[in-house]
């Protein structure tokens, strides 16, 4: 669905140049849904900007839903569906009026877009608001609004840039059921772009991290974690002189100790318990098969433990591991929608 | 023929508002019409304006009234511009010259149908109406207006997305040219710098050309002179919008 390789943008800016995309190569294939993910600014929306025929690349090819982006945006832009990050009605125009003039940009007869609107109104729940004002929407409303103007022309590939940035966890929750549901029902190729890690996580079956204008992850959410992060056993032992002989043990079993650097480890428990007691941080395949086994070794070896826990890894701690900073410094952090 | 139907789509869309609203331009034509109301009786007992008051002074508040609607018709595009919609709009295959068009064509109509209220309203206060010169006198006004408005569909998609640029040159811009186009006044009476900044203002040559149709006067100098002034600005506004939209926004 998505081809793209080498794309790179740069702006000109006051006093020089800014690369906001460096070499993007990436491969889409049909059905995906493929959440692209990354800080602010780390280039998600002028890479969905390249690929759907808003702005032009500085260099680089790349052919979406089987048409270059350069050669013929037209055809690009006939067969694919974008939803931008802010909102796609109209202050002035009621939302039916909006999604047949949608319909009629997309080429369908009048007759075709009145039932086109209705359909989609249906689709996303919008009926009672068919003669209203954009403004008059709340917020999940208007975004179900974006993605039914998305879906006129019953696109196979939608582009969706944040789709659930700035609405509260039930409105996320209820926009990611419309995005699951048209996939499910009519295998749309999803591409969606968001700042939201647990989102990535739980949504995408492929994640793309960006950061500086560069691809440095692709994988499956599991894959990248368990490659890039791991999962981590946090021991608190009763005295600081078994911390070396658990730490030789833990070496033993395969596992790489990460505690003495407090500033790798984010999890706000270990540093609390480190404090007073000493804590042992060991990164594992599988904490939970590790866990007895390493517990049974310590308790041969006669060091008492007195608690233990395990860690699985989200996705900032793959950010964390291949930048060397958090993106939650940089996104919002809001409670995980359900799916 | 895709350009045909694209640009019916944009003048539909953007006409929408003002059919389930036609009050709505009545709203924007508030300031004419008090100056028609107010002002005009006021004008109509001097005797400088070579005895036919209202012939001279109709056309000044056209003018005006075209210069202050699609000037603004801009606006609608910054706010498109700001928000998300134009983008949506821009994501469709719908033609970049298509959406200008459009959106010119609804100043036409709007315009045509406000200028028409306007001289109706005008009859009863005292307007001799010379049909030919009249109608005559309204396309000239649509040509004038056409371009305005395409020249601040230029100057929205110049300021987008701060907008700032946008307001400070039609502030900076609509009032000097009104003023300095002897719409409520004649400029003979001021100084000769004044003279001389009036002369330079295509603004009015047209408001010239305007008062000399509304009087019947076909084949004085100045009707020529407006129509080129005012197929100049048409001329140059849709150059530039054209220009503008094919680059991309």
């Amino acid at each position: 669905m998505i081809h793209a390789r080498g794309l790179t943008r740069r702006f000109k800016v006051r006093g020089g140049a800014v690369d906001a995309v460096r070499g993007l190569d990436l491969d889409v294939a049909a059905g995906q849904l493929v959440a692209f993910l990354g800080p602010n600014g780390a280039g998600k929306s002028t890479s969905l900007r390249m690929l759907t025929s808003l702005l032009p690349p500085t260099s680089g090819t790349a052919t979406v839903a089987g048409r270059d982006i350069v050669k013929d945006p037209a055809g690009v832009r006939a067969r694919i569906g974008y939803i931008g990050q802010k909102n796609g009605a109209g202050e002035n125009f009621r939302v039916r009026d909006e999604l047949i003039t949608q319909g009629r940009c997309y080429g369908l007869t009048r007759a075709q877009a009145r039932t086109r609107a209705d359909e989609v109104l249906t689709q996303l729940d919008l009926e009672p608001l068919a003669t209203r004002k954009p403004g008059t929407l709340s917020g999940g409303q208007r975004r179900r609004l974006d993605i039914a103007l998305g879906l006129v022309h019953r696109p196979a590939l939608l582009f969706l840039d944040e789709p659930s940035t700035g609405l509260d966890p039930q409105s996320r929750a209820n926009i990611w059921e419309h995005i699951l549901r048209l996939r499910a029902e009519h295998g749309t190729t999803l591409f969606l772009t968001t700042h939201y890690l647990e989102e990535a996580d739980a949504m995408a079956e492929r994640v793309i991290i960006i950061d500086h204008g560069r691809i440095i992850a692709d994988g499956t959410a599991t894959q990248l974690k368990s490659d890039l992060a791991g999962d981590h056993l946090t021991l608190t032992l009763s005295t600081e002189a078994d911390l070396a002989p658990a730490a030789t043990i833990a070496e033993r079993l395969n596992g790489t100790v990460t505690t003495p650097d407090p500033a790798t480890t984010p999890d706000p428990p270990t540093r609390s318990h480190s404090a007073t007691s000493p804590v042992l941080r060991i990164r594992v395949t599988r904490a939970d098969t590790a866990l007895p086994e390493y517990l049974r070794a310590l308790d041969t070896a006669g060091i008492k433990v007195a608690a233990a826990e395990t860690t699985r890894p989200t996705l900032d701690d793959v950010f964390l591991a291949l930048t060397g900073r958090s993106l939650r410094e940089t996104g919002t952090q809001v409670p995980e929608p359900t799916p | 023929m895709s350009f045909v139907r694209d640009t019916v789509t944009v003048f539909e869309r953007e006409m929408a508002p003002t059919w389930r609203n036609p009050f709505g331009l009545l709203f924007t034509m508030v300031q004419p019409l008090l100056f028609l109301y107010l002002f005009g009786p006021v004008l109509s007992g001097s005797t400088d304006l070579g005895g036919a008051p209202w012939e001279w002074f109709v056309p000044g508040i056209l003018i005006m009234m075209c210069l202050s609607g699609p000037m603004m018709a801009g606006y609608t595009l910054l706010v498109e511009l700001i928000g998300g919609s134009m983008e949506r709009m821009l994501v469709t295959p719908l033609s970049r010259t298509a959406m200008l068009v459009g959106r010119t064509l609804k100043e036409f109509v709007v315009l045509l149908a406000q200028g028409g209220l306007l001289i109706g309203l005008a009859i009863p206060l005292g307007l001799d109406l010379h049909l030919p010169g009249v109608l005559t006198g309204l396309a000239l006004l649509i040509v004038f207006g056409v371009g305005l408005g395409a020249l601040s569909f230029v100057l929205a998609i110049v300021s987008a997305p701060g907008g700032e640029l946008f307001y400070a040159v039609t502030q900076l811009t609509v009032f000097p040219l009104l003023l300095l186009s002897g719409v409520l006044l004649p400029v003979d009476a001021g100084p000769a710098w004044l003279q001389t900044a009036a002369a330079l203002n295509p603004v009015t040559y047209i408001v010239e050309a305007e008062r000399a149709l509304f009087t019947g006067a076909f084949t004085t100098p100045a009707v020529l002179y407006g129509t080129l002034a005012a197929t100049a600005v048409a001329a140059l506004g849709l150059t530039l919008g054209t220009r503008a939209m094919r680059r991309g926004i």
